[in-house]
């Protein structure tokens, strides 16, 4: 008997706005939130700007003990997790089987990079002065607070876990939160994912590596995926939380079924740390995989979220790998990339995306790729440019790549799809 | 889990010795590795003891292009990668293209690479902040860096659940097999000796401020007072049952089940229920009964909560035979790894099965509970099912089930 994975609530924390409504809005208004930094001065450095959220967790309903425990990509997660929670009022009788999995790319790094100046005297002391530290600074090291504190708001005591493959990460926590559900360990999972990487240090890195856009003097139009006149990516920061749950279990209490998780695959390059084909094998690999563990056929697919996330060499790879996927069909059916308005929260996006995936099939709306003025001419698909599109979808595929080598793909349904 | 997937190769990086040849010898005569810290010199924090793989250089395992742009934990995962498909005696090429992959659990990621790097920008500007910093301190660099070294292009991920996150990892890894995949290498890498990453353990609480490497880690007794932290990894393959066997494979065991639950942050009392549950469902899921288990690898806080709490838990599992049935903490000799404990204590599960031995817990006499600890010695036991227990600082507990493998499958879903 196979066991099937609903989605029954959604929360969402995303530049633009906290909230699942006003992050639907905002994604398919076409506008975009990006800007310069404001969360640290970032002069000196070669990308500025950023989107950021505009979160103030005592509004959010944190108290003063969680906000002093929790780093920023923690509170947003329970902000998300909160609103998701509420969102599919599932009373579960055992808590041992309510699982949690969450993922997030860089974790901490803001906290321990703020307790590294502070106990180092601004990098001058290699041997750091361990008593400057904050008592809280060990859950910076490891994400696996992240998982543990959305288990205590929702009272989950079944697997418990926090998933880091970097830019995939927020695709992965909802592919093995299903996973948990398929397999029998779990009949409600909280899946989802977090990040707040605007600090310097990795500001920085992705400097170092200039994969970021520098298109300082015009942030708000700096995420250009597939335009001919990109420059990187731009930095963003946010969670999204789904309540997966059996389906079943879903419908016996008559839930509201927002959409089905139905397939998850990964594949890796072994190519290279930070570059891409231009082949796309793997994404299509992993695209095809998850199809057919959906049981959809490629013929199927109504709409792409795209990986988009603004870099040349992603954009080409992607383009490859949806023609290698769906052959002549390719041309027909949408791709679009939300990170043109609400920036690359590493981790988090893919999370985010999901979110978004399941509200165009409730909505039969698919989000636009904003500020695409002049296609890259090797770029050749329908990234939905600019406007929003009304389609009425059955099937939705989200894609996404990650330094490591990783590409994952995550295929949902509509809720009354047979 | 799948009663089809079966361990093929062990490598181990380990505070008492490099690659299985080393390791068994040293867990099975409980040698003891712990050592005065030697990689943060001179040291001023009050954790004096851990476990080092002091001589391991990445000389000779790691691609020297590869060397600079890596942690020493990747460091660890590729030579412990090597040495796991060399036990295995398989080529990566000889499986197909996307039906080999890597998954890794991590804890503390890259953090002496991170440390270099941040004092650079803070120190000299962000100009100064090397290209390498993107790649080698996230958590999932092993992963990406295995998979890369060795061609796999098969499913991947990385679990950071804490430090029982090795063994969520083996289970995860054992998903993949049953969706296709015919081999996995599995494992996890930690080296968090620097500065900085102590800094972040010392607010644990919870590491041994003694200054005697004889006496530092001694869980389950009167002394115990935290745990000596260690660095080292260690990758197994895994692999489809008919795979292994159609490429004639020696098989090592079985991974016959697999549980998990959480108990809350800190919340040690709480983890006895939260571990009883965990392996109640692995063995469930192995098809077998607490009857079925010859022996049980313990997770050893060495927290007096903790310790009382794992105590509890073995004696509710397995009622009037837990006075009789060995348990060990082979971990006490060489300090615990993080989310690459749990995987050492596999592979050395793995080794006392092949072997009919459960070895020593190092140092260790006077156990406080009615468990029989297997101390001094190694004990000549007929190992069938061996029970993998775990815990993290966050609240995860996991439970394994390993079993011989001539011992007949049964179980799965």
């Amino acid at each position: 008997m196979t066991r099937r994975v609903a989605v029954t609530g959604l929360g969402v924390v995303a530049p633009g706005g906290i909230g699942t409504k006003t992050f639907w809005e905002l994604i398919t208004s076409g506008r975009t939130t990006t800007r310069p930094i404001t969360l640290f001065d970032p002069e000196g450095f070669r990308s500025r700007i950023a989107a950021e959220c505009d979160f103030d967790p005592v509004h959010e309903g944190l108290t003063t003990a969680e906000i002093t425990r929790m780093d920023r990509y923690v509170q947003f997660a329970a902000v998300a997790a909160d609103e998701a929670w509420r969102q599919a009022q599932v009373a579960v009788a055992d808590p041992w089987r309510l699982g949690v999995c969450m993922g997030s790319a860089v974790g901490g790094t803001t906290l321990l990079e703020q307790d590294y100046v502070a106990t180092s005297r601004r990098g001058r002391q290699w041997l750091v002065d361990a008593d400057a530290a904050s008592p809280f600074l060990h859950c910076a090291l490891s994400p696996a607070t992240l998982a543990a504190e959305v288990a205590d708001r929702v009272g989950a005591r079944g697997p418990v876990r926090t998933v880091s493959t970097g830019c995939t990460a927020g695709l992965d926590a909802v592919g093995h939160g299903a996973r948990l559900i398929e397999d029998g360990k779990a009949d409600v999972v909280v899946a989802g994912a977090s990040e707040s990487p605007i600090s310097p240090i990795t500001v920085a890195c992705f400097d170092a590596i200039r994969a970021t856009s520098a298109r300082n003097d015009d942030p708000a139009h700096a995420a250009r995926p597939f335009d001919r006149d990109r420059d990187g990516f731009v930095l963003g920061e946010g969670a999204a939380v789904l309540v997966l749950e059996e389906l079943g279990h879903a419908r016996r209490r008559g839930a509201e079924v927002l959409a089905r998780v139905e397939g998850f695959a990964t594949r890796s390059n072994a190519h290279h740390m930070t570059g891409l084909t231009t082949e796309g094998v793997e994404m299509a690999e992993a695209a095809g995989r998850a199809l057919d563990h959906a049981g959809v056929a490629p013929d199927e697919v109504g709409y792409i979220n795209a990986h988009g996330s603004g870099t040349r060499q992603n954009d080409r790879h992607e383009t490859a790998a949806f023609h290698r996927l769906l052959g002549e069909r390719a041309h027909h059916v949408p791709v679009s990339s939300i990170k043109s308005m609400i920036g690359h929260s590493l981790g988090a996006i893919g999370s985010i995306e999901l979110a978004a995936c399941a509200l165009a099939l409730v909505h039969g709306v698919v989000p636009p790729t904003a500020n695409l003025d002049t296609p890259d001419p090797e770029c050749d698909l329908d990234y939905v440019p600019h406007t929003a599109r009304e389609r009425p979808l059955d099937v939705v595929l989200s894609v996404g790549s990650g330094f490591g080598g990783f590409q994952s793909a995550v295929v949902l349904t509509k809720a009354g799809r047979p | 889990m799948s009663p089809a997937a079966v361990v093929t190769g062990l490598g181990v990086v380990a505070p008492s010795g490099l690659g299985v040849g080393e390791f068994w010898p040293a867990v099975r005569d409980g040698h003891l590795a712990l050592a005065p810290i030697g990689r943060i010199d001179p040291n001023p924090y009050p954790v004096t003891v851990a476990g080092e793989v002091a001589a391991f250089a990445p000389d000779g395992w790691v691609d020297p292009r590869i060397t600079v742009q890596t942690d020493r934990f990747t460091h660890f995962a590729l030579a412990a990668a090597d040495l796991a498909l060399e036990d295995a005696a398989l080529e990566p090429a000889a499986v197909g293209p996307f039906e080999f992959g890597v998954m890794t659990a991590s804890y503390s990621g890259g953090v002496e690479f991170g440390q270099r790097e941040i004092e650079r920008l803070w120190r000299n500007g962000p100009e100064h902040v090397g290209p390498y910093q993107s790649i080698a301190w996230f958590y999932a660099a092993c992963s990406g860096q295995v998979s890369i070294g060795n061609g796999l292009r098969g499913p991947s991920g990385v679990l950071v659940a804490d430090e029982a996150g090795g063994l969520d990892a083996l289970a995860a890894a054992g998903g993949e097999l049953r969706r296709g995949a015919r081999a996995m290498l599995v494992g996890g890498a930690e080296a968090p000796f620097c500065p900085y990453a102590m800094c972040c353990q010392l607010g644990l609480g919870l590491l041994s401020t003694s200054r005697d490497p004889a006496t530092a880690y001694q869980p389950f007794t009167g002394q115990a007072g935290g745990f000596a932290p260690a660095e080292g990894g260690a990758m197994l393959v895994v692999e489809d049952a008919d795979a292994a066997r159609s490429r004639g494979a020696a098989v090592k065991a079985v991974v016959a089940g697999h549980g998990a639950t959480y108990t809350g942050r800190r919340q040690f009392d709480q983890s006895a229920q939260g571990l009883l549950r965990a392996a109640t469902d692995a063995l469930a899921e192995a098809g077998l009964t607490p009857d079925g288990v010859d022996a049980v690898f313990l997770d050893a806080m060495a927290d007096p909560s903790a310790d009382a709490a794992e105590a509890e838990a073995v004696r509710l599992l397995l009622g009037e035979r837990a006075s009789r049935v060995p348990v060990t903490a082979p971990k006490a000799g060489y300090g615990r790894c993080y989310a690459a404990a749990a995987v050492l204590d596999v592979a050395a599960a793995v080794l006392a099965l092949e072997h009919g031995l459960v070895p020593p817990t190092p140092g260790v006499r006077d156990c406080l509970f009615d468990l029989d600890l297997v101390t001094g010695a190694a004990r000549p036991a007929d190992l069938r099912t061996v029970l993998v227990l775990s815990r993290g600082v966050y609240g995860g507990n996991s439970a394994l089930v390993l079993r011989h493998p001539e011992s007949p499958i049964t179980g799965g879903n």
